[in-house]
């Protein structure tokens, strides 16, 4: 039997259940107003926002995969190409877009025009160097982690701080090929 | 030129327009969310009702603007005054809202007067939740317990909302009832307006 067809963003985000985006909204930035509440710093704030997002991202790459059909993607082109068109839509409803790749092809940028995370938020003076949206970046390392890529992603540009959109740097620092857990001889 | 250029910058995030209310986000997003919210404060506490206390109070943070944000949008800015108007906003135009549908069922406790129970089948939040037999009475639903009491103290209508499962016959999953008890002084100012 042939393989199913990958599926386009705009068509599993039709076809899952959704919810109103602002409960979505507000309960992130609960989830944010408890961080500062209880670390103070606000790196720690940072590195935590982005271990949740990690654990986030470990599960939600089955629920992607599962949805979504796609087959194994032959390069990283291709790999940031499903995160920005398929991942982001099916998830958060939004769509992305992927630029600034470098020569070999290993580092590229999603940008974000439209960021549901931030709706109703402005940063205080207190906070001035909290990534808010964090947790995005630990979902993107945590979900290409399971699929053997060790990543590093990190923020360039953030509109709550002043720019004009969204941008995650997604940089491919190794493949990790699959190991198979049980030794032979046993 | 007509549709280039950069989006409009809004110094004040007050100034930016509000939006209808209609994006949309997908579900397992908002399960995602709400498990690390709970998985994170499971590691801040000792006990069960620490943990329900701390998710109240998320949810409170949320109620509170969610109250300002449906005022400001869908009522024109008016307040309710009256004890049932505000138990039927939160019952409908909340519920609506937040969850996609109004709550199951708006009753009037029968033992105490101060009491009011909003029930739903199954809470979204507690869709992809299952409870440990050792956590015992714990409810993630203390979540949504927070943001009726976020809008009901907001409103000025100070309650002790709490969260329930009550077991149905004929249902393996219990229903869930949210408990509003009101103040006293609620009572006496709603006895005053006749």
């Amino acid at each position: 039997m042939p393989p199913a067809a990958p599926r386009s963003g705009d068509a599993i985000f039709a076809s899952v259940e959704r919810v109103n985006a602002e409960l979505f909204t507000l309960t992130y930035g609960a989830i944010v107003r408890q961080l500062l509440t209880d670390l103070e710093e606000v790196e720690e704030v940072n590195k935590q926002l982005d271990q949740m997002g990690y654990n986030i991202g470990i599960r939600l790459i089955d629920e992607f995969l599962a949805k979504s059909n796609v087959s194994r993607c032959v390069d990283f082109k291709e790999t940031a190409e499903m995160i920005a068109k398929v991942g982001f839509k099916m998830f958060l409803g939004v769509t992305a877009s992927v630029m600034n790749w470098d020569a070999d092809g290993t580092c590229c940028s999603i940008v974000l025009e439209d960021n549901p995370l931030v709706d109703f938020v402005e940063l205080p003076d207190t906070c001035q160097g909290l990534y808010y949206c964090n947790i995005l970046s630990g979902v993107i390392r945590g979900a290409l982690e399971m699929v053997a890529m060790k990543t590093e992603v990190t923020w360039i540009r953030d509109m709550l701080r002043g720019d004009d959109a969204y941008e995650l740097q997604v940089k491919l620092l190794k493949q990790v090929p699959e190991e198979y857990p049980y030794k032979d001889d046993e | 030129m007509i549709g280039t250029g950069k989006i409009k910058q809004y110094a004040n995030v007050l100034d930016k327009p509000l939006g209808k209310g209609k994006q949309e986000v997908s579900l397992s997003a908002f399960a995602f969310l709400f498990s690390e919210l709970v998985q994170y404060n499971q590691t801040q506490v000792d006990n069960i009702s620490e943990l329900e206390t701390r998710l109240e109070d998320a949810g409170y943070a949320v109620g509170a603007r969610v109250l300002e944000l449906l005022c400001q949008r869908d009522k024109g800015n008016r307040r309710e005054t009256r004890l049932l108007g505000i138990l039927s906003f939160v019952h409908s135009t909340v519920w609506k809202v937040l969850f996609g549908k109004v709550a199951d069922s708006l009753e009037k406790g029968t033992e105490h007067e101060d009491e009011y129970m909003i029930s739903e089948k199954e809470l979204l939040v507690n869709r992809f939740i299952s409870i440990p037999k050792d956590m015992g009475t714990f409810h993630c639903g203390a979540f949504v317990a927070g943001i009726v009491k976020g809008v009901l103290e907001n409103a000025g209508f100070p309650a002790v909302v709490t969260a329930h499962f009550v077991p149905v016959q004929g249902q393996q999953r219990p229903r869930t009832t949210i408990l509003i008890k009101f103040a006293e002084e609620v009572l006496r100012r709603e006895a005053r307006l006749g």
